[in-house]
């Protein structure tokens, strides 16, 4: 799939702020006054940021309210509501963490947990398409939850149980790369299953359909963004894992947080070109490409 | 809606013969040009007499070669366009509505006024029968000809879709698969019609024909006795001379 900047930056920006708004909803990060502002201000920038990128590859973003009509179906919808929600149900707990004004913290769960639930409706968008077996696997919405958990973590502050999350988030990476390898050939589809022409022989492709590109093509067989796959995968491993993880530890706090998230963002670009860039749809058999 | 409906009244579809189809590609014109002028925005295209021509297509003729185990190659022409599926996962996914299966006779239509260009559907489809077109930035599909089928103001033979209508060999039909008793069910039953990806769990509604077996062994060439040549005189000589040396 194409690997396009505006689905990466939706997804690794939105799970970052999510993760952290979640963390300032459960009253996990000490903060107080300005601070606060600044902190809530912090989650709230990313996760609309994110939002706001997403729409930049719709063909008519005019429309876009339109997408808060078919929540019963589709997974985008309600993606669009369960941001919309957290974003709401989060605002009296920021309010009341900026003015010191000490209310319940009932808004501020709910929104927390309605934050993953959003997180979880951005991994389900792409967990239902069964034409990307890659993506088509519960181990996805696992890693897009623990991505976003873990970028919570490390934003909220240094010590022992954000460095854990990081590693584990490294682990949880390569286990879906080890899943996610064998996908395709668990699915059973191939050029033979996608023609039905199996049943005569091998099938290979005699002539393309046509001799310039298309739209499925560019979006869909996009083979080019899987060149630097391995390489990629190690700065990965390395950004989202082990920087983040030495620096929590042993370096002191501020500089610690700053450091340690900046990594872990890249780590996430890195692990999101990936997830597009190696996620092969089975229309390319018909063109006799992955 | 995109909720899909439970069951349709008709399941219209087309019928593709894998045997007679040539590649000429007539469909894929036909299919453009009507397409060009009439349901939703036109299928534009990008640079189309420039060095890097693109556009957007419903439809696709591929050529495969395939190999079987013993004998020659054959080429099969494989036209590729919507199924019209009955689990069409495409409608589903669609966040706004845009995409939906008319309950009546299980057409998968857009709404291009309602659809903003997500291109969900297209990933959601494991045919790419959906492209999206560069210019109108809305997601474009075969309509089945929705506004052939029913015009009473074209003469009935022209009631079909454009591909079918204009396919010089006769390898498209179009018909009711939910009549035991239309021609394409029939077609589709006598022949061994089967459903593309089944595995994908689309359902889909349309069926290809598998070539039928070739009439003669394909190794019995009609030159064979003339390519058996025994060279004699000089050449023969020779032939003999050097194969002993060698």
């Amino acid at each position: 799939m194409n690997p396009a900047p505006s689905v990466i930056v939706f997804t690794v920006l939105s799970g970052l702020g999510f993760g952290y708004l979640a963390m300032l909803g459960f009253g996990l990060v000490p903060v107080a006054g300005w601070g606060a502002f600044f902190a809530w201000g912090l989650g709230y920038g990313l996760a609309v940021a994110g939002l706001v990128a997403s729409t930049f590859h719709l063909g008519n973003p005019q429309r876009a309210l339109l997408a808060f009509t078919q929540w019963r179906t589709s997974w985008l919808s309600r993606e669009g509501w369960a941001s919309v929600l957290t974003l709401l149900l989060l605002a009296p707990q920021a309010l009341s963490d900026w003015l010191g004004l000490g209310w319940w913290r009932g808004f501020g769960c709910i929104g927390a947990v309605m934050a993953f639930v959003t997180v979880g409706c951005t991994a389900m968008i792409y967990t239902q398409i069964r034409a990307v077996p890659r993506w088509n696997h519960w181990i996805v919405p696992v890693q897009f939850l623990w991505a976003a958990l873990t970028g919570g973590l490390v934003l909220a502050g240094a010590g022992l149980v954000p460095a854990m999350a990081s590693a584990l988030l490294a682990l949880v990476l390569v286990i879906g790369w080890r899943i996610g390898d064998g996908r395709f050939a668990a699915v059973g589809a191939s050029m033979e299953t996608a023609t039905g022409l199996g049943a005569i022989g091998t099938v290979s492709v005699f002539e393309q359909p046509h001799t310039g590109g298309n739209y499925l093509m560019r979006e869909m067989i996009h083979v080019v963004g899987r060149k630097h796959a391995e390489r990629l995968r190690q700065i990965a491993l390395l950004s989202v894992g082990l920087v983040p993880a030495a620096a929590l530890v042993f370096l002191p706090a501020p500089l610690a947080v700053s450091l340690a998230a900046v990594s872990h963002l890249v780590g996430m670009a890195a692990a999101r070109w990936l997830f597009f860039a190696e996620a092969e749809h089975v229309v390319g058999l018909y063109y006799g490409k992955r | 809606m995109t909720a899909l409906p439970q069951s349709t009244e008709k399941k219209l579809g087309l019928v593709i013969d894998l045997d007679t189809c040539v590649g000429c590609h007539a469909c894929v014109t036909a299919c453009k040009g009507w397409n060009d002028q009439g349901y939703g925005v036109p299928l534009s295209d990008q640079n189309p007499y420039g060095a890097d021509p693109s556009g957007t297509f419903l439809n696709r003729v591929h050529s495969y070669s395939v190999q079987p185990e013993e004998g020659f190659a054959q080429t099969i022409n494989f036209p590729r366009s919507c199924l019209h599926c009955e689990d069409a996962p495409c409608v589903t996914v669609c966040p706004t509505g845009a995409s939906y299966k008319r309950a009546e006779d299980g057409i998968v239509l857009v709404n291009e006024d309602a659809c903003i260009g997500c291109g969900l559907c297209s990933w959601a489809c494991p045919y790419g029968a959906r492209e999206m077109d560069a210019a109108a930035g809305v997601m474009k599909k075969c309509t089945l000809c929705v506004d052939r089928i029913y015009n009473e103001t074209l003469p009935e033979e022209d009631r079909e879709p454009a591909c079918v209508r204009t396919c010089p060999t006769g390898a498209r039909h179009f018909g009711d698969f939910a009549d035991p008793e239309s021609k394409v069910s029939k077609l589709s039953a006598e022949r061994g019609g089967y459903a593309l990806m089944p595995e994908m769990g689309t359902k889909p509604v349309n069926r290809y024909l598998p070539p039928r077996k070739k009439d003669r062994p394909q190794e019995a060439s009609l030159l064979a006795p003339l390519l058996d040549i025994k060279a004699g005189g000089f050449a023969g000589w020779l032939d003999r001379v050097l194969g002993k040396i060698g």
